[in-house]
């Protein structure tokens, strides 16, 4: 069930340049599934909107989830200042995350890049824990070797890493990454820019494979009802009618396919 | 002292109490009814529904602006087909009031859907959206003349079965006017405000925050406006005034009451707190007991100088 509440704050590290890796004690920790996110709100009454944040990793047992996010503005700017004991207006679980059953016995790769890394962590834990033979490929793109998160996927996946000036890894795209890593996958998961989801949604169609990308848009609900984060979408939605999903609850999470990314 | 009567009467439909949420702020109440119990609401008024499917606007819609947003949905809707099949029977069982609010490009088009409602069980009030660009009036809407307003007015009333409660747009220079020709035209009652028309332009982008460069504009930014027009309605109709625009909080609700309003709807603060409804009703039965009001109802208009 989805719930706002005021969430204590674990801990907080910057674990880059300008990212940060937030930990809340939420109620719904057990629920939260890879792919789904939080909306986030500030403390400042002018900046009234929910800032949605994927969840980057789960506790269940300690009640906890694991933001890990940008400065981007105002918003996360204010976030970034947040400590250990202090409160947050946080709702969640929100949206539909990836489908980790149909990973269950396929190679699957994460395509991750930048700000769209974390999800891929929860992604990959989410289906080890399912099934710890599983042959996981993280494939991240970061602009620099800056690398955050790289020590978590390594520990659950095999990784592999690019970077926009080439300070590690392949210089390029997370797609020179994937191409340069010989991976032959049955499945993919991606979240990342848009230029980055074409490109991925691309190379999964030229492969043949089952692909699902994580959207984003700005947000006004964050569970529906505005209309406010359409998507294109390739078919009529079932909400509206219309060629246009709502990426707070059709998605975050929709096969490639049905996505217009033109 | 005892419990305060919540209930408020809205041309003849009585409420248990006038607590409303917004339309286009609430879907059809769905998505909202797992955060909080539907049948402690006045009413729930659904989203603008067209006698066909809107695509509405590409993104970005919204915009966050300071104290509030922007948004330029275009009302996107499914049409009235889908919302009768599929979102009014669920909104029937919720136990709170139901309005269907009424959106067209055109007269015609809202005629249509008004006629489709007509008689349809499990429709409490009809609100009749006049805020819509209008395509023939270049985009401008068609509750920005009285004399259009009026005729609107009449020919739903003419359709409708439920009674009309028309929504105007404080897009206009005098509200008094627009709010007078509803009452001529045989209106049940009147709601505002819709949101008002804005704009945001990204300074580093050198580009427009919205889709559609206007969007319209709510939240707690808008309030001092929405009372100030809803104070003005109420004093020159006789019908009841619904009012909204950036209601956080249950002293918000009661200065709109005091203003003039028999009851007060609640857009964007869902968005921030789903449970404000909730705590606006309670706030408002608090504000009673401590004021010594023995019926909600004895607030409306009893603002004094
Ligand atoms: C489903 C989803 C998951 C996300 N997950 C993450 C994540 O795990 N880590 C991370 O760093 N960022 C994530 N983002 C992006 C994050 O929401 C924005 O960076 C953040 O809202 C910026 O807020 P701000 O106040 O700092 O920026 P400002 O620019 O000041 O924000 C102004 C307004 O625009 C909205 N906004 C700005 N950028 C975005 C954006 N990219 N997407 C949606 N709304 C935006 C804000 O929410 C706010 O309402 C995610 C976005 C979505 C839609
Ligand atoms: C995202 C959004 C969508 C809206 N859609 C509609 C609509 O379909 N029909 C309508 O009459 N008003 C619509 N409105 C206006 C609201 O019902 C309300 O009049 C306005 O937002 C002012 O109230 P608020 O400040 O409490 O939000 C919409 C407002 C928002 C924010
Ligand atoms: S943010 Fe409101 S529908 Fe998605």
């Amino acid at each position: 069930m989805k719930r706002k509440e005021t969430a204590a704050v674990v801990s907080q590290d910057r674990i880059a340049d300008g990212i940060f890796s937030l930990w809340l004690q939420v109620s719904f920790a057990k629920e939260a599934e890879a792919g789904q996110f939080v909306s986030l709100f500030t403390a400042d009454g002018t900046r009234l909107l929910p800032r949605p944040v994927s969840i980057c990793e789960t506790d269940k047992d300690a009640g906890r989830i694991r933001l890990v996010y940008r400065i981007a503005g105002a918003g996360t700017e204010g976030f970034s200042k947040l400590k250990a004991g202090d409160r947050i207006d946080v709702m969640g679980p929100l949206g539909r995350g990836f489908p980790i059953d149909l990973a269950l016995g396929k190679r699957v790769l994460l395509i991750g890049g930048g700000i769209g890394i974390p999800p891929m962590l929860s992604a990959a834990k989410a289906i080890r824990l399912r099934d710890p033979d599983a042959a996981v490929t993280c494939a991240v793109g970061y602009r620099t070797n800056d690398r955050y998160l790289y020590n978590d996927l390594s520990a659950v996946s095999d990784v592999v890493v690019s970077t926009d000036d080439g300070s590690y890894g392949v210089h390029g795209t997370v797609m020179d990454a994937v191409r340069f890593s010989d991976a032959d996958p049955q499945l993919i998961f991606a979240c990342g820019p848009k230029v980055m989801l074409r490109a991925v949604k691309e190379y999964a169609k030229t492969k043949g494979v089952p692909c699902f990308i994580s959207m984003e848009e700005r947000m006004a609900c964050g569970v529906g009802v505005c209309l406010g984060c359409i998507c294109q979408t390739t078919g009529i939605d079932e909400h509206s009618h219309v060629k246009k999903a709502r990426v707070c609850t059709d998605g975050p999470v929709f096969p490639a396919e049905e996505v217009d990314l033109t | 002292m005892t419990d305060v009567n919540m209930q408020v009467v809205i041309a003849g439909v009585t409420l248990k109490n006038p607590v409303i949420t917004s339309s286009g702020t609430y879907g059809a109440g769905r998505e909202y009814s797992e955060f909080i119990d539907l049948s402690r609401l006045g009413a729930v008024t659904a989203k603008g529904i067209a006698d066909v499917p809107w695509e509405g606007n590409p993104a970005p819609r919204i915009a966050e602006v300071s104290g509030g947003m922007l948004n330029c949905i275009g009302l996107q809707n499914p049409g009235v087909d889908v919302f009768l099949e599929r979102d009014l029977p669920f909104l029937r069982e919720a136990g709170c009031g139901v309005i269907v609010n009424v959106v067209g490009h055109e007269p015609d088009e809202y005629y249509r859907v008004v006629d489709r409602l007509n008689g349809v069980q499990g429709i409490d009030l009809l609100e009749i959206n006049i805020s819509c660009p209008n395509v023939k009036a270049g985009g401008l809407a068609l509750g920005t003349d009285p004399a259009v307003v009026e005729e609107v007015t009449r020919n739903c009333k003419r359709y409708a079965s439920q009674p009309c409660i028309m929504k105007l747009t404080p897009n206009v220079t005098d509200i008094r006017a627009i709010a007078a020709a509803c009452e001529a035209g045989g209106a049940d009652a009147i709601s505002l405000i819709n949101s008002i028309t804005g704009m945001k332009i990204d300074i580093e982008r050198q580009t427009f925050a919205l889709s559609n460069r206007t969007g319209g504009l709510s939240g707690p930014c808008v309030k001092p406006v929405a009372v100030r027009m809803v104070y003005e309605a109420a004093r020159t109709v006789s019908i009841p005034v619904i009012g909204m625009g950036g209601i956080m909080t249950a002293d918000d609700a009661v200065e709109f009451m005091l203003a003039g309003a028999s009851a007060v709807s609640i857009g964007m603060a869902n968005f921030i707190d789903p449970y404000v409804p909730l705590k606006v009703i309670d706030g408002l039965r608090d504000y009673c007991i401590r004021h010594g009001i023995a019926s909600v109802s004895e607030l409306t208009g009893a603002v004094h100088a």
